[in-house]
């Protein structure tokens, strides 16, 4: 856990005081808000992805042959999962926000926090999923690495984690509009820090369509894995 | 027991089974030798419900794997070539879970429990954490594991590989007893002549997705006048290496021996 979250914060670090100042001169206020965030759904994506994607390597050699084998319902094993993996997202991604009140993250309000929690948890289903997903179409861990580069690092980084979407030029608005985590980290920011881009109801109703796709798609595919 | 027909399982163009026939009786020890690659694991998996066949029938226990996985999945209990133990747990959680997963009632469950993990001399380490487990200890934890719900049939696949005499010995001995009191019917694969010959009742031979004959070690010996099962087998898959693609599990498999320890 704590290796996990290394990155993040040095993420927050890194950025957040690097750039506090040009973000300020810019007129858009302060940076290390802005960014928390954007950091947040970081670990959370990171987290979720990963943990969806342990089915390659746990149907080999791991419990989940044991419960695929199981007289049990393959959409049972998978609601489980995707439940469980998005807990442990969800926990990082509170760890993450927690420890960023140290380095100077003020929320506007502590009572945001609860329902932020609640849209970090739904970012974590829909990614745990998604990686679950992929992952019962993969049959070996040589797929992953792409996986992570041209599927993870372009949603993270496309997604306004790190920079404001307003004034973007139109291909990376356009792809940004279909990202799944712009939609998660903008209600994040309009929860703890009131800036946001597309709206909360956009938001939530975005995030929970694209949930509900891809708990289906996942079970879907969950459901076909042949060892 | 276990009936199969005209078995065939394609991947794409490879033909893994190509057309088996056989069958295996209520109380029998049958075992199915061959070489890496020849098909013995896919035919597993499909007795297993793990792998839909190509074409042809398969009854386990009276009952299709294709058409009622989950009344065929209580009719056995498995021991797979790679562990699928939750290292993360205890051994005696494991058996919990297991139990919890094939709806054994509570009273019996726990009875169970202590009766198999004793069977298996691993009731001492029940608490355990099974990543501290040797290769041996899992391997007879997953035996444990897999008669938990008592069933009729239990595959075992490649169960000794990698394990020390005494181990084998053991596992055996826990399973010959087993076959003998409660009249299990034992499945399983392995490519080690001796102990094909040692354990098993009949053996089939299969080679390249073909059974080639299916017998008793004597009858097979009788059969292509050899002295040894393994002569035996020689004469009857012939003396050239196998060729074996490496499929992404093997990579998976040697990267995982790799990282452990």
């Amino acid at each position: 856990m704590i290796g996990s979250l290394a990155q993040p914060l040095l993420f927050l670090v890194a950025l957040g005081y690097g750039f506090g100042s040009v973000f300020q001169k810019a007129g858009e206020g302060n940076y290390l808000n802005f960014l928390v965030p954007g950091i947040i759904g970081m670990s959370i994506i990171f987290t979720a992805i990963f943990s969806g994607m342990e089915v390659i390597w746990d149907r080999q050699f791991g419990f989940l042959k044991e419960t695929l084998i199981a007289p049990m319902s393959r959409l049972n094993i998978m609601i489980g999962r995707t439940l469980g993996g998005a807990t442990v997202a969800t926990m990082q991604g509170t760890i993450v926000m927690l420890i960023s009140f140290f380095f100077g993250f003020h929320p506007i309000s502590w009572f945001a926090i609860i329902p932020a929690i609640l849209i970090m948890f739904l970012i974590a289903l829909l990614f745990t999923a998604l990686g679950t997903m992929v992952a019962s179409l993969l049959n070996d861990m040589q797929g992953f690495q792409l996986i992570v580069n041209f599927l993870v690092m372009p949603l993270f980084f496309l997604s306004g984690s790190l920079f404001p979407l307003q004034g973007l030029p139109t291909a990376l608005a356009i792809v940004a509009r279909i990202d799944p985590l712009s939609y998660g980290i903008d209600a994040l920011r309009t929860l703890l820090i009131n800036t946001s881009h597309y709206g909360l109801v956009v938001d939530i109703v975005a995030l929970g369509a694209i949930t509900l796709l891809f708990l289906g798609l996942g079970s879907y595919f969950f459901k076909k894995i042949q060892i | 027991m276990i009936k199969v027909n005209n078995l065939v399982k394609k991947f794409g163009d490879f033909v893994a089974v190509d057309n088996i026939s056989f069958e295996v009786n209520k109380g029998e020890i049958f075992a199915f030798l061959g070489p890496n690659g020849a098909g013995k694991s896919t035919t597993i998996k499909i007795l297993t419900t793990l792998v839909q066949p190509t074409s042809g029938t398969v009854i386990v226990n009276g009952f299709d794997p294709v058409r009622s996985p989950d009344e065929t999945r209580r009719s056995f209990g498995i021991v797979f070539q790679d562990p699928s133990l939750d290292d993360d747990l205890t051994a005696w959680e494991n058996m919990e879970f297991h139990g919890v997963l094939y709806d054994v009632p509570k009273k019996i469950r726990r009875e169970r429990i202590e009766q198999l993990l004793k069977f298996v001399e691993l009731w001492d380490r029940k608490d355990s954490l099974v990543k501290e487990f040797s290769g041996g200890m899992k391997r007879r934890l997953e035996v444990a594991r897999g008669l938990l719900h008592h069933p009729k049939i239990i595959f075992l696949d490649e169960p000794t590989l990698g394990l020390d005499p005494q181990t084998r010995n053991h596992m055996w001995t826990y399973l010959k007893d087993l076959n003998k009191n409660e009249g299990t019917t034992i499945f399983f694969t392995t490519h080690y002549m001796e102990e094909a010959a040692r354990i098993a009742e009949r053996i089939a031979i299969i080679d390249h997705g073909k059974i080639i004959t299916i017998g008793t070690a004597e009858e097979l010996k009788e059969q292509t006048q050899t002295d040894s099962l393994e002569d035996a087998f020689l004469a009857l898959t012939g003396k050239t290496i196998r060729e074996e693609n490496v499929s992404g599990v093997d990579q998976m498999r040697s990267a995982r021996r790799r990282w452990q320890r």
